[in-house]
């Protein structure tokens, strides 16, 4: 049973994931005055990916060819640890922060790695760029994320994502806008990265990516997109779980609460998108540092006042 | 030979280990010249009985051998020495396996391979010493051989060089052991370590207080903590690649070893201060040891200061245990010292199958520059396989081991919220932060690793002619980089043998490791704080390629490949120059962390038609190795200076030399001879 809930999850991040990119895509084109495209946009995207042929660059080994199943892999797997609309508690050792994170850091080496692989300059800057973003993020994403863990007294996603007045202390709050900075960082948005770009001086994840095509990039784009519902699903289950449900019942509400959350938050990352510019490169470190004292003072605050 | 209460079958098994290796010293040094590599063969044999027994937990004995009329050597087997006995052999298999067909860097193979065989034999009496004597002697002898295997191999003046920094270190270190050593056996009035920990527990505070100050920075050497660090990434390199896996996968643990054997058994790790001490050298010198590692380009200097790293990631979880030991939490200590040991044997495993990877890649393509390497997963497909396996496992990535370890560590890092004081809250889980980011920077520095050497397309011309290894070097990596898989998936194998040390602390390990080899296997950390399913992880993983692949053969079909060259701007051919280098790579956190690296940059152009026709643009970039330069140069010039004022009493005149005795035996006589 705890396994069929959790594919079923998982499935559904899967499958929800294309809808939350069309929709944040709609908000930034009404926020910029265009029309914009349907909602549905990305699905008709991958599937156009999906049936086209592939151009494979001549120099690429098997790690070309392995990474978007691999980084598809791991996104799915680590969807199935995250608690979406049902929260059975974390049975079977699934739901553990720190198994999320590191195996979606997983699909980033691979990724990194097909980078490097066709011996083109762009990927090797694209994999540069990100394992330098990703090293500033680690840190104080943790951070964030121990502090939520050691208010719930486990880093069990399962036993965080339960109801308390922590919810609403300062603490809770400092960690939560450091996650969202990572949040931010980790789905290659704006000021961070800009998703929308294929200029060389700007890309980061584009770079490492440029070479793919066809089914491979349908692969990798709707992996990126479900870590992007999947990070969003978790810092609504860290910071703010109220409304999911513990068992069956009760889950009509939790899916009502679970979309609506992912409305706003999806909302959120759209107008930061649309109200911010995207920074120079080396100004990350003030960005990311300066969310790395918000999570450190998060904790320190916790700890102190006890919550 | 005495042996007390043992039967004579006890000793047979261990003996006969040392039987295999003493004639694999004789074969080496009686074969023909093109056969001595086949005594590699007869060491791996030696090492497989000692890994069964060590694994089987067979290995218990106390023996004391008469090595004069004065005193005997006394060994013993059974606790914490066994658990790196364990991680001794199965390094050791597989690393005279890879020997047997290991030709670059060996200059004088007999007496490399003699060498390298006492090594061993060294590192064996090392973890099963059982008196401050044989100890310091073992210990001694394991320093001097890998000296010899560090400078056997070229005789230029960088190897003598690399040879005196790894000397003064590594008996600096010695010096500081045997202070501490002997305190203890003076307070015990015995060499017995069993004598020894029976009274230091009456001392004062600050004599053990010393006892430990002395024994981390001994160990600490051998180790190579930050800033003791200096020797590791001289001396590495510098052995050929066999030792080098032998002596960052298993020597530098003995600097583990000593810390643990100290602190924790000897001492009882009751103080809180001492845990915050290697709390935090811990800290620094995972940071510092990754950075530094980044921004090399030479394979196994990267390695090496990747072991600085490592050694600091163990010591984040000892420290844990022993401010959780020092609160009177004994079940929390063992959990961080199960994960530090747990991540003992991990590092062993992977960097002893990456310096294995390096040492195969150095003898087809003849250069540690990995500038001049790439492309070589077409060539090597097994080696540049074998190698990203353990560039996975280091990085922590599940389903290897070393994600198993650090997800330990990072579970006693922040149950140090459990700890009464809130200095040691914020800082073990600050800790954790530091253990996510030294995480995060040894994915980039694998990643270029692996894919500036392997990947992409080849920048030299020996790297476009590279050849796979032969069989016996592909069998000896392929041992760790199975083990590094196995004891991802199933972490219950590590975990009884570390409730097998018996440490005091440790007593509370069984628990979490129960139920641990059946495939729903979990590890629980005390208190319900959380659970890890290696296999269910691994099923995961595995089972999501299985219907990724399945559902896109049965929907869609296969897909069409068109090959074709990389998108090139339209500038018409891509070469091997125009890649990102390792150097590129790292530039944009060289950038970032300026302040650490202080790098320095000297760019010369010159013009056939200035300012427009460049005709050649060199580039040339370094790092200021800020240890070296401000904490080891001013020591250096200080010992030179007082050397030099010491000079004035050597006259050269015997006569004087004689006066010297004289005066000095009258003021003895005077001092004691009442």
């Amino acid at each position: 049973m705890e396994t069929v809930i959790a594919a079923g999850q998982a499935v559904l991040l899967v499958l929800c994931a294309p809808l939350l990119q069309g929709m944040i895509k709609k908000i930034k084109a009404l926020c910029q005055g265009r029309r914009g495209f349907g909602i549905l946009q990305p699905y008709r995207d991958l599937h156009r990916l999906f049936i086209k042929d592939m151009v494979v660059a001549r120099s690429a080994s098997w790690i070309f060819h392995a990474a978007p199943y691999i980084v598809f892999a791991s996104t799915v797997a680590a969807a199935l640890f995250v608690p979406v609309i049902i929260n059975r508690g974390g049975a079977l050792g699934l739901g553990d922060i720190i198994v999320i994170v590191y195996t979606l850091a997983l699909g980033k080496f691979f990724t990194a790695l097909a980078g490097l692989d066709t011996g083109t300059a762009f990927g090797g800057e694209g994999s540069s760029r990100e394992m330098t973003v990703g090293l500033l993020v680690e840190p104080m994403m943790m951070l964030a994320v121990f502090t939520a863990a050691v208010a719930a007294g486990s880093t069990n996603v399962a036993l965080i994502s339960v109801p308390k007045s922590f919810f609403l202390s300062p603490a809770n709050v400092l960690a939560f806008v450091a996650f969202y900075i990572a949040v931010i960082a980790e789905t290659g948005r704006i000021p961070v990265d800009n998703p929308d770009t294929h200029l060389e001086l700007t890309m980061i994840h584009e770079g490492m990516i440029l070479e793919y095509s066809g089914r491979y990039l349908a692969l990798i784009e709707w992996s990126h997109w479900i870590k992007q519902i999947l990070l969003l699903t978790l810092a609504a289950d860290l910071f703010f779980p109220y409304g999911i449900a513990a068992g069956a019942e009760g889950i009509v509400f939790a899916s009502g609460a679970w979309i609506l959350k992912m409305l706003l938050l999806g909302t959120a990352l759209a107008l930061t998108e649309s109200s911010r510019v995207k920074l120079r490169f080396f100004k990350l470190p003030a960005l990311l540092g300066g969310a790395f004292v918000l999570s450190l003072l998060s904790l320190v605050t916790f700890i102190v006042m006890g919550k | 030979m005495t042996w007390e209460g043992y039967t004579v079958g006890a000793l047979i098994s261990p003996l006969s280990v040392l039987v295999i290796f003493l004639a694999g010293i004789s074969a080496s040094i009686v074969l023909p010249g093109r056969l001595v590599r086949y005594s590699y063969g007869l060491f791996a044999l030696g090492a497989a009985v000692a890994s069964v027994l060590t694994f089987g937990n067979g290995l218990s004995f106390d023996i004391r051998l008469p090595v004069s009329i004065f005193f005997s050597m006394h060994f013993s087997a059974g606790g914490l020495g066994s658990f790196f006995c364990l991680v001794l052999s199965v390094i050791a298999l597989s690393v005279s396996i890879y020997s047997i067909g290991y030709t670059a860097d060996m200059d004088r193979p007999r007496i490399q391979a003699v060498l390298f065989s006492l090594f061993i034999i060294s590192m064996y009496a090392v973890f099963l010493s059982a008196d401050v004597l044989t100890f310091l002697i073992s210990w001694e002898v394991m320093s001097l051989v890998s000296y010899f295997l560090v400078t056997a191999r070229i005789e230029d003046d960088d190897s003598h060089r690399t040879g005196l920094i790894y000397a003064v270190m590594t008996h600096t270190g010695t010096a500081a052991i045997i202070t501490s050593f002997l305190m203890m056996a003076a307070a015990a009035g015995s060499l017995e370590f069993d004598a020894v920990r029976s009274v230091l527990s009456e001392q004062s505070p600050l004599f053990r207080s010393m006892v430990f100050v002395f024994a981390f920075a001994g160990f600490g050497t051998k180790a190579g903590i930050v800033p003791l660090h200096v020797w590791l990434p001289e001396a590495h390199p510098a052995a050929p690649s066999n030792a080098s896996a032998l002596m960052s996968g298993v020597m530098i643990k003995s600097g583990i070893y000593g810390i643990l054997f100290v602190a924790v058994d000897l001492l009882g790790a009751d103080t809180a201060w001492w845990g915050w001490a290697v709390l935090v050298v811990g800290a620094v010198s995972s940071i510092l040891g990754i950075l530094y590692a980044l921004m090399e380009k030479d394979i196994k200097r990267l390695l090496a200061y990747s072991s600085v790293e490592n050694i600091g990631i163990i010591l984040l979880a000892i420290g844990s245990g022993m401010l959780f030991s020092s609160y009177g939490m004994p079940g929390l200590a063992a959990l961080a010292i199960a994960a530090g040991l747990y991540h003992t044997i991990n590092h062993a495993l992977f960097k002893g199958l990456l310096f294995m990877g390096s040492g195969t890649v150095i003898q087809t393509v003849g250069t540690k520059n990995i500038e001049a390497m790439g492309g070589l997963i077409r060539r090597m497909p097994l080696t540049a396989f074998f190698f990203l396996t353990g560039s996975v496992a280091i990085c922590a990535l599940p389903p290897f081991n070393g994600f198993v370890s650090e997800w330990l560590i990072f579970q006693s890092l922040v149950l140090g919220i459990k700890t009464p004081v809130v200095g040691s809250k914020v800082m073990m889980i600050v800790s954790g932060a530091a253990l996510a980011m030294t995480g995060a920077v040894a994915a980039a520095c694998f990643v270029k690793a692996f894919g500036i050497s392997f990947l992409g397309l080849p920048r030299s011309l020996s790297a476009e002619k590279a050849e796979e290894a032969p069989a016996p070097m592909l069998a000896g990596m392929a041992v760790p980089a199975v083990l590094c898989l196995v004891l991802g998936v199933m972490p219950g194998i590590v975990l009884d043998r570390i409730a097998d040390t018996g440490l005091p602390v440790v007593d509370g390990i069984r628990e979490v490791a129960a139920s641990s080899l059946s495939l729903t296997a979990i590890v629980r950390t005390p208190g319900g704080f959380s659970a890890l399913s290696m296999p269910v992880l691994f099923l995961a993983l595995a089972g999501s390629v299985a219907v990724l692949l399945i559902t896109l053969r049965v929907i869609i079909g296969r897909a069409e490949v068109r090959k074709a060259d990389v998108w090139d701007c339209g500038i018409g051919a891509v070469t091997p120059r125009m890649q990102y280098t390792a150097t590129a790579f790292t530039k944009p956190i060289r950038v970032i962390f300026d302040r650490l690296y202080r790098a320095r940059r000297d760019i010369r152009i010159s013009y056939r038609v200035p300012p427009f026709f460049v005709e050649k643009l060199t580039y040339h970039s370094e790092i200021t190795p800020i240890f070296e330069k401000w904490l080891y140069r001013p020591i250096i010039r200080a010992v030179g200076f007082i050397a030099r004022r010491i000079q004035l009493l050597q006259s050269g005149s015997l006569h004087l030399y004689l006066g010297y005795v004289l005066g000095t035996l009258i003021i003895l006589l005077l001092v004691w001879g009442r």
